[in-house]
């Protein structure tokens, strides 16, 4: 069994959902726009298709379910790390039940789940940042204290550091992880003062990696055998200042990959998937 | 052992029926009981716990080495116990339980005056365990609390009630258990952490319970064996909280796979798995928030954070704040500048943030005043065991008021120094079989020393490894402040050159003293730093500072990295980098980095002096190495507070007034000075900064067998200086106004000065800081002290507000030092120069303390030679009157009265014969918690022979808890340091005790 903290970015699986037709209409969202369904269903079939071919994952495809116009943000539902995962209580009331087809998946998956059944708990996978070394939990409008809480109940050997989001959705709108100890944020200014706050919650240092855009700053990274240090990213079509600066890391398989549809209802690269590691746990 | 003990306690009886007594009026319920028994059968008293004298091992020469211990403990106090009362005592033994790692007992005997240490020592023997600074021993108090024995103090003191029980503990959890010398060491750390895990001080995963488990089954059982361990063997042993059988089957499962894997190996896969975790080694206690934390503490949106339940947790990097599991804040300890507490409360002082102006203080609310002092005493140890290279020593009695206790055993660096020079071979060491986990009867827990002939031989190795880590320790110590100096030094002259008031007039000045100054000291700093480099690079092997990361991208053969990259990957911690060592992820660099980055400390440091100096005080603040966590150092914030909100007092006034004069007004005071005889105190004045700062911080480098070599140097120096010393004062006065850049620029030896003054971060009147030190922390014992003093001291300034009064303190303090300098300069020429040595060792860094004296003897030369050159030769003379009161506070109080005086043949012949002329008297009083010091210092000229005598008087009020002795050696000690070149020649021990003899009040 491989030790704590092993083997960041190596993941075996993906769980993945469909796109409903009632994304595009009553999805959540924090700006008024229109989504091109027939766009965000070839966005993310594209997405899909990478992690599974060209990266080679098993993904595991969840149905879309037309009552759950945010479904297919799957990342939001559950947080895995290690052989546990937590089953959540998404803070928008709306999505409550996109629990149950995740905890399916998880279970034949024999991960060890743990439900978020705490009525005054909310938490979205969104708002957790694992660096490998520990969690950071956005407390935002939709995860709160007690959603927190039960994270770090559930995954007693790391540290949980809450940070306050206080723009944007979640805390990954504005960063993400881009590697072991990287960690890739966004120009603006809350961004910045996140970054801040989990810098100095941390026992652990990080190296930053400063994007001009907060979207941009929601990237994938994975270590996968083989292929090394793999990141899927915003396009230049989107963030062209952004990418370039993506464009500079070195022994790193770079894979853009448009979001221009779904991120009008607040969907960042990450919440579209859920990456989990079945390797080494049994 | 056991017969000589029951006879002891035979004639011990009444004191011991006393104690009982006082005992069971606190006892908690449990011990009630037991302490009921006692006084019913006394012979029972050292054998409380009869069962466990056959259970405890110690073998025959350990006996014999207590009693030894006993026979010198004897002899070291009885020089000063003549007092019949004392005479009447004899030694009291008890026996203590000692609850070990692995959960067996250990019973001893000790004296009841006996130190923590004493304790301590034996326990590590009868564990032949060599690495002792990551332990230590706990005692738990009435509330069921555990409290860390302090080695330094009578262990009688610390237990307050209820039977000598103990146990023994990890205390600093190494960040890096690798790192440690030897698998013994480990094995105890293991131990310790299979405790806390198994309580759930130490949460982990399901997955990590069955790793760790399945390691400690592999060093407690070694290879999985069905025929020889059972089926069930497994269950027989606790790894978690809560076990179960599918927990139980997964350790089984991963122990089947470590076959071969020895039991030394185990425990380092047990510990690197361990160590990891986000508990490990953290301290937990529990408080509420003092006000509302919004900005420092992320709380939700909105909300208030007074009065949340929180857990302060304690640990190698810092402290931590939880809210239930969850993380809330973090302040590592280059964060702190201050840690404090006041009753219920713990205070810590943050250092403004990259944006911010001012310092913060955070409050948390204890349970009770013991519970906040436990807490402030734990950081203080953590602080100087990870963060310090060598440990603070206790503050001066006079100055200090509050708490005296700091730590005073190995720093980790040291441990780690020491502990590379053991040379035992592995010591053989049976695992027992843990009871604590095990839950069947059958194994017998008791620990097993393998042989003892090999246990003997170790502890004679182990004497001899302390005495050269204590050698080591001493050259270390110094030579590592040295290096930092140095580096602060260096900085220095890169802020001069930056600085355009006038830097090209000082550098080569400073150049060229520094060249011919102090070249065989500086030679002996580089080798020390040589070796100290040396022994780094030994334990650091990788790049420090190099993050997997960077090195990732540099290895990467396209490219140049640093071009590229550097402006887009930056390492996250940026301001931290400086002040923070890797917390423990890459231990192996970890020696290293912090080694400079102590020096980092200093040059911020200075830097920032400059910086908070002027108008603004804005921009990164420095840090307080050594005594951040000192409860008399100010940090600028304070200063700049009081300066704002305490009313001043007369004396600050003036001297305020003094301080705004403008340069030119200033120079003109000071020659003025130097011709009038009153003018010396303005001069003292400015030069108190220094001076102060080195008293503040008096380190245990006063044994530096450095300094003797000095004087000659220094006492050419004193010479030619007389020329210089116009210019020099005229400088140092406009220090005051035009700051630290100008100090510095001025000639080396006031830029050596200058690092001092960074100790005092720019406190522009060390009277400020008393005063606000005085508001902030011991405005309720003053009052006390007032009285006392007032009753027992004649010469004490009678004040009417305690702010006054605190002011007035911080002024006299200072101009004693001044003044006890400047008669040593008097005395003659070469005295002036162990002057300088006296005021170097009194210092923060020997090195560099020296040239802070400097000017001042200078002035003061100048001075003296105006009025006459015959003083130049008088022999020093110095009568030391020490009379020491031990007080109650009581109103009515039956009293008894002891005057004891200790003189030296000589002295009184020259003291009283003639009068001879007065020259000047001064007073001096400075108080602490339980302790007046009154300093009256009077200069005669008789005949051409000046003579000087300082008389103090330390007057010691408190409950029985003083160690009238100790307190009298400590004072006669101080006195010596102060003035080395002084004798002692009178000591009058005055002591008023209460009859009803009161025994283990509240320590300090």
């Amino acid at each position: 069994m491989a030790g704590l903290m092993a083997g960041f970015g190596h993941y075996t699986h993906a769980i993945v959902r469909g796109i409903p037709a009632s994304l595009a209409g009553e999805a959540l969202r924090s700006s008024q726009s229109e989504v091109d369904i027939a766009g965000a269903r070839r966005e993310h079939d594209a997405y899909v298709e990478v992690l599974r071919t060209r990266l080679q994952l098993e993904v595991v495809e969840l149905p879309a379910d037309e009552s759950l116009p945010d479904c297919v943000f799957v990342e939001d539902a559950a947080v895995v790390c290690g052989d546990t995962a937590l089953v959540t209580r998404p803070g928008a009331e709306s999505r409550r039940r996109e629990k149950e087809a995740m905890s399916g998946a998880l279970k034949d998956l024999n991960l060890n789940i743990v439900e978020m059944t705490d009525e005054n708990a909310t938490l979205d996978g969104g708002d957790v940042l694992f660096t490998g070394r520990e969690f950071f939990v956005g407390l935002s409008k939709r995860t709160n204290q007690r959603g927190a809480e039960i994270l770090a109940d559930a995954f007693k050997d790391y540290a949980v550091s809450t940070v306050p989001v206080q723009q944007g959705l979640h805390l990954k709108s504005f960063c993400s992880m881009g590697g072991p100890g990287l960690i890739v944020i966004g120009s603006s200014e809350p961004a910045q003062k996140a970054l801040k706050i989990m810098q100095q919650m941390s026992d652990h240092r990080y190296d930053k990696l400063t994007v001009p855009d907060d979207l941009a700053a929601n990237c994938i990274y994975m270590n996968l055998p083989d292929k090394g240090h793999v990141l899927l990213h915003c396009t230049a079509e989107e963030f062209p200042e952004s990418t370039k600066v993506f464009e500079k890391l070195k022994d790193y398989t770079l894979i853009p990959v448009s979001n221009m549809e779904k991120v009008k209802v607040d969907g960042a690269l990450t919440c579209c998937s859920l990456l989990i590691n079945k390797k080494g746990n049994n | 052992m056991t017969t000589e003990s029951g006879t002891d306690s035979e004639a011990k009886q009444p004191q011991e029926n006393k104690e009982t007594e006082k005992g069971k009026a606190k006892a908690a319920a449990s011990q009630q009981s037991q302490a009921a028994a006692e006084p019913s059968s006394p012979q029972n008293q050292p054998e409380q716990l009869p069962a466990a004298v056959g259970h405890s091992t110690p073998a025959r020469k350990e006996q014999e080495q207590q009693e030894e211990d006993q026979e010198s403990h004897r002899s070291s106090i009885s020089r000063l116990s003549k007092s019949p009362l004392r005479g009447v005592k004899k030694v009291k033994i008890m026996q203590c339980k000692v609850s070990l790692l692995d959960g067996s007992d250990f019973t001893l005997d000790v004296e009841k005056r006996a130190r923590g240490q004493v304790l301590f020592d034996k326990v590590c023997d009868h564990l032949n365990l060599l690495e002792r600074d990551y332990f230590g021993i706990t005692h738990k108090d009435v509330e069921n609390q555990k409290n860390w024995l302090d080695p330094s103090k009578e262990l009688k003191k610390q237990i307050r009630t209820g039977p000598w029980n103990f146990a023994f503990n990890v205390k600093f959890y190494p960040p890096d258990p690798s790192q440690l010398t030897e698998d013994i060491t480990r094995y105890y750390l293991c131990l310790q952490l299979r405790d806390d895990v198994v309580s759930g001080r130490l949460p982990c995963s399901f997955a990590t319970h069955t790793v760790l488990g399945s390691y400690a089954v592999q060093s407690e059982l070694g290879d999985y064996d069905p025929e020889e361990l059972g089926s069930d063997y497994i269950s027989e042993l606790r790894f978690a909280p809560n076990q179960t059988k599918e927990l139980e089957e997964k350790v089984m499962e991963l122990h089947k796979t470590y076959k071969g894997m020895t039991p030394a190996e185990a425990e380092i896969h047990f510990l690197e798995n361990a160590k990891k975790l986000s508990m490990y080694g953290v301290d937990l206690h529990h408080a509420k928030l003092v006000g509302s934390l919004y900005e420092s503490l992320a709380p939700a949106l909105g909300e208030d954070s007074e009065g949340v339940e929180i857990m302060l947790g304690v640990c190698a990097s810092g402290l931590l704040i939880y809210r239930d599991r969850l993380r809330i804040n973090r302040f590592a300890w280059p964060k702190i500048l201050k840690i404090s507490y006041k009753r219920n409360n713990f205070y810590i002082k943050i250092r403004p943030g990259e944006f911010e102006q001012f310092e913060s203080t955070i409050g948390f609310k204890l349970p009770n005043h013991r519970a906040a002092k436990r807490l402030w005493k734990v950081c203080v140890e953590h602080h100087t065991f990870f963060r310090l290279v060598s440990p603070e020593a206790p503050p001066k009695k006079f100055l200090s008021l509050g708490s005296k206790f700091r730590y005073s055993g190995r720093t980790q660096a040291q441990t780690r120094r020491a502990s590379s020079q053991i040379i035992r071979p592995a010591p053989l060491f049976e695992r027992s079989a843990s009871k604590r986990y095990n839950m069947s009867l059958s194994l017998d827990g008791a620990p097993i020393m393998e042989n003892h002939e090999t246990l003997m031989k170790d502890t004679a190795a182990d004497g001899a490894a302390k005495v050269i880590a204590k050698g080591d320790i001493i050259t270390t110590v110094t030579t590592e402040k040295k290096a930092e100096e140095e580096k602060a030094e260096q900085e220095d002259t890169a802020m001069d050159e930056a600085d355009t008031l006038e830097p090209t007039a000082t550098t080569p000045l400073r150049h060229d003293t520094k060249d011919t100054e102090p070249p065989a000291e500086m030679v002996k700093h580089q080798t020390n730093i040589s070796e100290l480099k040396r022994s780094f690079l030994e334990t650091g092997d990788s790049t420090p500072g190099l993050t997997e990361w960077e090195k990732r991208l540099s290895s990467s053969p396209a490219h140049s990295p640093r071009a590229d990259e550097a402006p887009m990957i930056e390492p996250l911690e940026l301001q931290d980098t400086k002040d923070e060592p890797p917390a423990g992820e890459d231990t192996k660099e970890e020696m290293e980095p912090k080694a400079t980055e102590a020096a980092g400390y200093l040059v911020k440091y200075v830097a920032d002096s400059i910086v908070t100096d002027g108008a603004t005080s804005s921009g990164p603040h420095g840090i307080s190495l050594s005594t951040t966590m000192d409860d008399d150092v100010f940090m600028d914030g304070t200063l700049r507070e009081v300066e704002e909100k305490t009313p001043d007092s007369q004396d600050e006034v003036s001297e305020r007034s003094a301080l705004k004069v403008s340069p030119g007004a200033v120079r003109q005071e000071v020659s003025q000075a130097i011709i009038d005889k009153k003018g010396t105190l303005i001069i003292l004045k400015e030069d108190r900064l220094d001076t102060e700062g080195s008293e503040m911080s008096i380190l245990g480098e006063k044994e530096e067998p450095v300094v003797p070599g000095e004087p000659e140097a220094q006492e050419k120096d004193s010479l030619s200086s007389s020329i210089e010393t116009e210019t020099i004062k005229e400088d140092s006065a406009v220090v005051i106004e035009a700051q630290m850049t100008v100090v510095k620029t001025l000639s080396p030896k006031i830029d050596v000065k200058a690092d001092d003054m960074t100790q005092n971060k720019g406190i522009d009147s060390p009277k400020k800081a008393m005063a606000s030190w005085i508001s902030e922390e011991v405005k309720i014992e003053a009052s006390e002290v007032i009285s006392v003093s007032a009753e027992e001291v004649k010469e004490v300034m009678k004040c009417d507000s305690l702010q006054q009064k605190a002011e007035f303190f911080t002024f006299e303090e200072v101009v004693q030092t001044e003044q006890s300098k400047s008669i040593f300069t008097q005395n003659s020429i070469p005295e002036s120069s162990t002057t300088t040595i006296a005021v170097s060792t009194l210092g923060w860094v020997s090195s560099s303390q020296k040239a802070p004296a400097d000017p001042e003897q200078k002035t003061v030369l100048a001075t003296e030679t105006e009025e006459g050159p015959a003083e130049s030769t008088g022999p020093t003379l110095q009568s030391l009157e020490n009379s020491e009161v031990g007080t109650k506070e009581m109103p009515v109080v039956h009293t008894e009265t002891k005057t004891i005086t200790y003189e030296a043949a000589e002295v009184d012949t020259n003291g009283d014969a003639d009068p001879g002329v007065l020259l000047s008297a001064q007073t001096i009083t400075s108080e602490t918690t339980s302790t007046t010091t009154t300093t009256h210092i009077t200069k005669t000229v008789k005949g051409g022979v000046s003579e000087t005598r300082i008389e103090k008087r330390i007057v010691i009020t408190g409950d029985a808890e003083i160690d009238h002795d100790q307190a009298l050696a400590q004072a006669i000690k101080e006195a010596k340091e102060q003035h080395p070149d002084m004798s002692v020649t009178k000591v009058v021990v005055h002591k008023e005790t209460e009859i009803t003899p009161e025994e283990g009040e509240e320590e300090d």
